[in-house]
């Protein structure tokens, strides 16, 4: 299996705080790879490292082969290019229409007519399953599922070969997380993307997820998520058996009630 | 493999080879627009050699070949259809029934309205903003508590004491200024003696004031409108109103009342300065001892002369006081209201002070103060 992005022993430190502590774990082509731990775990700082937005005290980042720990600016750049983002608030631009959010990354990128613009911010729209009339809007005019909605047409604006989506569910009530997990399952199986992301919801983990890494004491623990459950680190069994786990069963994977 | 797309419009043909990324759009969208344009009857899209497809191209590809058949040309496509545009036709059945929102003919005539509405509705908010605040205060009166002092030495400080030094400078140098005028407009006259009287009651009567004030407009209307704005972007206000506390009482008056307070203090600081450079700039340029400036000083300046400057200040504060804040709450959503809601904080402020300023002229003038 192709491997998008790999990390290589990666180690973050904070003056004496060692957040990672030799973390590796490849993503493959396609999946949708989930990242969980508790607060302060260092799933941000580990996603930030990810992005090559933070360099590692140690270790390397490959995407698609190449270091981007050892990369020149420009070079970043163009890899940065091959990424999509979603940020937890959604970080729209707040003074710019949802139209003018989804046009700046491609304005940026390249000239073209107006009319050009106008068709892709439409296949955006269509693409996260908004109306076309949300185009004219303003974010702060839009709900909690449409801003989210909104950021990750705002991530898939340049067809990223990498979505990373930062609590993608969070906030949201749980029609609309449910709605938002199958737009990203079915992006997935539609366009193939391979999808990075960081959340703390059980239940995107279990619709979505393929692979689960689990940030714990420094390190990483990766497994599929129907064996992650069963994993003996107490800190794991807490997380998927604990009262709000609702986890049946070994190796199920599935959940039951809700 | 890179992108190339060959044309030959005349015949309606076009060629597409390789993989079509997004950075491949403008190229793309270039040769589709000469295709149309050359408005062959039959079409001919050839995709045998091309690669994958992102999504962007592929769509711009779908929708132009759509516009070619709607156009009534006659469009076949030779090879492989990219692999998105099963995608697309499952979007179209997802999405069926949605549709932009289109401007009417009378739109302009629609955004006259809203604007006059808007401002109509903003004096009308200023109004009732005033008079909350007047009625918070007057009820506020009764109790210590609810006066909320801490919060107003805070920003008698900030406000205040934080900007003596530039109140200072600024006032030194406007006098030092319009008195190096006053002495050589003077000076043939034989009248040097009158710089005096020129710079006391400038100084005392309207530069001092109406400088601090809008020194301080700048300064701190500006930071009231910011600081509130901020709390409002963030349901810091709600916060305040759900906790069952008057955001008025907490957060308008302190600052209303600080400026009250701060402005005559620092109108004093900038009359001082403002006197000692008319001294300092007479006592350089005339040879007028110090002594004989400040006799002078008493035979040019009434009783009444330092008051009618200084009555202005509490005023004056207020006004800055209320259009900061009153601007500051008013922001709403976006980051860029926040910004211009500040910018309109400071030049309404500056604007109102300064047509205070007139009225007190007028009225001072009449009563004969």
């Amino acid at each position: 299996m192709d491997v998008v992005i790999s990390v290589r022993d990666v180690v973050n430190r904070f003056g004496t705080q060692v957040v990672h502590d030799g973390v590796s774990f490849d993503v493959h082509a396609g999946e949708i790879f989930g990242i969980v731990g508790g607060s302060g775990s260092g799933k941000s700082v580990l996603l930030k490292t990810m992005l090559g937005l933070r360099r590692p005290n140690a270790g390397s980042v490959l995407v698609e082969g190449r270091d981007i720990t050892r990369m020149e600016a420009a070079e970043l750049r163009d890899v940065k290019r091959r990424y999509g983002v979603t940020f937890q608030q959604g970080a729209l631009f707040s003074s710019l229409t949802v139209a003018e959010n989804l046009t700046l990354p491609v304005a940026e990128a390249m000239d073209l007519a107006e009319a050009t613009f106008a068709e892709l911010v439409e296949l955006r729209l269509r693409m996260v399953g908004l109306q076309l009339d949300t185009a004219a809007k303003y974010p702060a005019q839009l709900s909690g599922g449409m801003v989210k909605r909104v950021a990750l047409a705002r991530a898939l604006a340049l067809d990223p070969v990498l979505l990373f989506l930062d609590e993608p569910t969070a906030g949201l009530d749980p029609i609309a997380a449910t709605e938002f997990d199958d737009l990203v399952l079915y992006l997935r199986k539609s366009l193939r993307l391979t999808i990075v992301m960081v959340t703390h919801d059980l239940d995107t983990i279990a619709r979505t997820c393929d692979r689960v890494a689990v940030l714990v004491d420094g390190k990483v623990i990766v497994d599929t998520r129907t064996r992650i459950v069963d994993n003996e680190h107490p800190w794991i069994r807490e997380y998927f058996h604990g009262p709000r786990g609702r986890w049946e069963g070994p190796g199920r994977g599935g959940r039951v009630g809700a | 493999m890179t992108f190339v797309a060959e044309s030959e419009p005349a015949a309606g043909r076009l060629r597409l080879a390789g993989d079509c990324r997004m950075a491949d759009v403008p190229v793309l969208v270039r040769e589709l627009e000469n295709l149309r344009t050359a408005a062959a009857p039959r079409v001919t899209l050839d995709l045998e050699r091309a690669g994958e497809f992102d999504v962007g191209p592929a769509w711009l590809l779908h929708e132009s070949l759509e516009d070619l058949g709607a156009a009534g040309m006659t469009v076949t496509v030779a090879g492989p259809p990219p692999a998105h545009f099963a995608y697309f036709d499952a979007l179209e059945r997802r999405e069926a029934g949605a549709s932009a929102v289109e401007e009417g003919k009378y739109g302009w005539l629609v955004r006259v309205g809203r604007t006059v509405e808007l401002r109509a509705r903003s004096w009308f908010e200023a109004l009732g903003f005033g008079g909350r605040a007047l009625v918070t205060a007057g009820t506020a009166w009764t109790s210590l508590k609810r006066l909320r002092l801490p919060s107003v030495v805070r920003h008698v400080y900030e406000t205040g004491v934080q900007a003596i030094p530039v109140v200072a400078v600024i006032a030194f140098l406007i006098s030092v200024i319009s008195a190096y005028i006053g002495a050589q407009q003077l000076q043939p006259f034989g009248a040097e003696i009158f710089t005096v009287d020129l710079v006391a009651i400038g100084v005392l009567r309207e530069l001092g004031v109406l400088l601090t004030a809008i020194m301080v407009a700048g300064r701190t209307g500006s930071a009231y409108a910011a600081e509130l704005g901020v709390m409002k972007l963030n349901d810091e206000v709600d916060a305040l109103e759900s906790l069952g506390l008057d955001p008025f009482e907490v957060l308008v008056l302190p600052r209303v009342l600080a400026l009250v307070i701060a402005l005559p203090l620092l109108t004093i600081v900038a009359d001082a300065t403002g006197l000692a450079g008319g001294a300092l700039l007479t006592s350089l340029l005339l040879d007028l001892p110090w002594a004989q400036f400040l006799a002078r000083l008493d035979v040019a300046v009434a009783d009444t002369t330092f008051w009618a400057g200084l009555v202005k200040a509490p005023v004056f504060g207020a006004l800055i006081g209320l259009t900061g804040t009153l601007r500051g709450l008013q922001v709403r959503e976006s980051s860029r209201e926040l910004g211009r809601l500040t910018t309109v904080a400071v030049v309404q402020s500056i604007f109102l002070v300064i047509f205070a300023d007139a009225l007190f002229a007028i009225f001072f003038l009449e009563i004969d103060f």
